[in-house]
């Protein structure tokens, strides 16, 4: 039982009360009646649980991405890896705290590890700019990845932002120019790349690390090409609870929509309600799949890699191709690139 | 990623008003001048065949890949169902996405061109732009030609196709990679606007960069920084002056000499 119960989300006031409940039992119930007593609510619980995460909305598992206790980039460095040597060089304009990169040990196996980091205190959220990267965080990454390669240290790149920067210091140092070279090199980058969505996979600020041999998703991360909010506000005029879900809704953002696309290789599964609720599980998961990657990718020929890579990203993408029917554009007869 | 549409195409009538000098000029004048104000050189958008005929040598252009159609693969709805907006674009712009790409010549010189027209939705990619720009860079990489693409594209990713359209991003970048690799020169032209994923991805990864006067040109909406920033935004702002100056772009170039200076440029980076 952790000492303090999360922080909970709207859809979750009566899993939240419950749990208080049985923490106050807990406290105070005493001989076999109180055991079958807290015996009987946890059964409850892992009921109501099981329900209510089997039917999450897709605008629920945006909030639970978004959950303020939920593990980012440096929880996961400290559970998962031996040790986090950061290197902090842009070699142009500073030290962006939104992307942190360095060296690490996957159990021995050495690696050049990239994430975006949102901060847990507020001074920490503003100092990272809740995990939002200016052009000097791409251009570290790249720095770092282009270092990795030489050596042919693996890549493993954990994603957690809700979108690059929008700043005037952004604009001016180049964000558009910094994320597209970024996401050029990494299609050709001589070394394996393993990239997992964690939270939040915000549009181009998420891309910019996110071309990878390899790209996973966390259960209840999500992946985009724009904000619930920023959909919600074109399409709607007003980004309100009810357009954010309704956008959320036709983004098809979540972990399964995007395999179901075949824009992501696996769904990495979490803990009954997300992350935050054991974040030792699902380190444990996220380390499984980054191993089994590391293992399935570390053996190929480099010209064998890229190939790969190019394909992986060659084939995304739906349209139609070949002469037009009479009446032109059904879906159901799409053939795309699937 | 469609925002807000700027309205900059040349509008219907005999006369029309310069959104720039505020002057009324006459509209067939503007479209001579290759939709350039007379008064004050204000570039206006310019549909993707009259680029073909103001870059192209007269009767090179060979189209390719004309019959890629878009599809609904999310049933995106938001006022309208997004494959009733394909219909209405496509009627409108008698295009069937927002890219033409082919094969031609620029005073002699062949080049392989791919253009993305604002007038369809705002000019943003989705899967139909990216296969194209992709399998035109294939092939300029094949045959050995240089390579340009002319954005004009208001919300980069179109949002109507999801992270399909983010999707697209990685996979021209990758096309360009490699056309890179093989010693390919690829030059890129932005008009306005250049924003969002295209400005994020092959907009501005080409060997050499060049622009249109005054196009808006960047990552983020004036809007969004705007809101969060709180601060007051210079006037020059995401312009072609404002790239140039800060050095992300080469050569801001009038569009009555684009054809001139592009053949120029490919003179000096081709190896033949």
């Amino acid at each position: 039982m952790p000492a303090a119960l999360p922080e909970p989300l709207p859809f979750e006031q009566d899993i939240h009360e419950l749990e208080e409940r049985l923490a106050q039992l807990e406290a105070t119930a005493a001989g076999p009646d109180g055991v079958e007593a807290i015996r009987r609510m946890k059964r409850e619980l892992l009921a109501l649980k099981r329900e209510r995460y089997a039917q999450l909305k897709p605008w629920d598992t945006v909030l639970i991405a978004r959950h303020r206790q939920r593990p980012q980039f440096l929880d996961y460095v400290e559970m998962i890896f031996d040790e986090f040597v950061e290197l902090h060089g842009d070699r142009a304009f500073g030290d962006d705290r939104a992307i942190r990169t360095g060296f690490a040990r996957l159990d021995g196996q050495k690696v050049m590890l990239i994430g975006h980091q949102k901060g847990k205190t507020l001074a920490e959220r503003q100092q990272c700019y809740y995990g939002c990267a200016h052009p000097e965080g791409y251009r570290k990454a790249l720095n770092k990845m282009k270092l990795a390669a030489k050596f042919r240290l693996p890549i493993i790149c954990l994603i957690d932002t809700p979108g690059a920067f929008p700043g005037i210091g952004a604009e001016e140092r180049g964000q558009a120019q910094w994320i597209a070279t970024s996401i050029l090199e990494m299609t050709r980058l001589p070394t394996p790349i393993v990239c997992v969505i964690i939270g939040e996979g915000g549009s181009g600020g998420a891309l910019g690390i996110g071309v990878g041999d390899r790209v996973a998703m966390m259960q209840y991360a999500y992946y985009s090409v724009i904000s619930p909010e920023g959909c919600a506000g074109i399409l709607w005029r007003v980004a309100n609870e009810e357009t954010k879900a309704r956008a959320a809704e036709a983004l098809k953002l979540t972990a399964q929509d995007l395999l179901q696309l075949q824009v992501i290789d696996h769904i990495i599964p979490e803990p009954l309600g997300g992350a935050h609720r054991d974040p030792r599980e699902a380190a444990n998961a996220l380390k499984a799949t980054l191993k089994r990657y590391l293992r399935e990718l570390l053996p190929l020929p480099s010209t064998l890699l890229l190939q790969q890579r190019y394909e992986k990203f060659r084939r995304m993408g739906v349209f139609l191709d070949g002469p037009a029917a009479t009446t032109g554009l059904t879906p159901a007869t799409a053939n795309g690139n699937g | 990623m469609t925002s807000e549409r700027v309205k900059r195409g040349v509008p219907e009538g005999l006369w029309m008003r310069c959104p720039q000098c505020r002057a009324t000029v006459f509209r067939k004048e503007v479209i001579n001048r290759w939709h350039v104000c007379p008064e004050c050189d204000y570039h206006f958008a310019m549909p993707a065949r009259d680029r073909i005929a103001q870059l192209l040598d007269e009767a090179t252009f060979e189209e390719w890949d004309a019959e890629l159609r878009p599809c609904d693969p999310l049933g995106f709805v938001d006022r309208i169902p997004y494959h009733q907006r394909l219909t209405e674009e496509q009627q409108k712009t008698g295009m069937w996405d927002a890219a033409i790409t082919g094969k031609g010549f620029i005073r002699g010189r062949p080049v392989v061109l791919g253009i993305t027209d604002f007038a369809f939705m705002a000019g943003s990619m989705g899967s139909v732009v990216g296969e194209k720009l992709a399998r035109a860079a294939e092939r300029a990489t094949q045959l050995r030609l240089p390579l340009i693409f002319v954005s004009g594209s208001g919300g980069g990713a179109r949002m109507q196709e999801g992270i399909l359209s983010l999707m697209q991003m990685a996979k021209v970048s990758a096309a360009i990679a490699r056309h890179d690799a093989a010693g390919g020169f690829y030059l890129s032209i932005l008009t306005h606007p250049t924003m969002g994923g295209v400005a994020a991805s092959w907009a501005l990864q080409g060997d050499i960069t060049l622009a249109e006067p005054g196009a808006m040109i960047g990552f983020a909406g004036r809007r969004t920084i705007a809101n969060t920033v709180r601060l007051e935004l210079p006037d020059n702002f995401q312009t072609s002056e404002f790239l140039l100056q800060h050095g992300f772009i080469d050569r801001i170039v009038h569009r009555k000499d684009l054809r001139t200076e592009v053949a120029r440029i490919i003179d000096y980076c081709t190896t033949a």
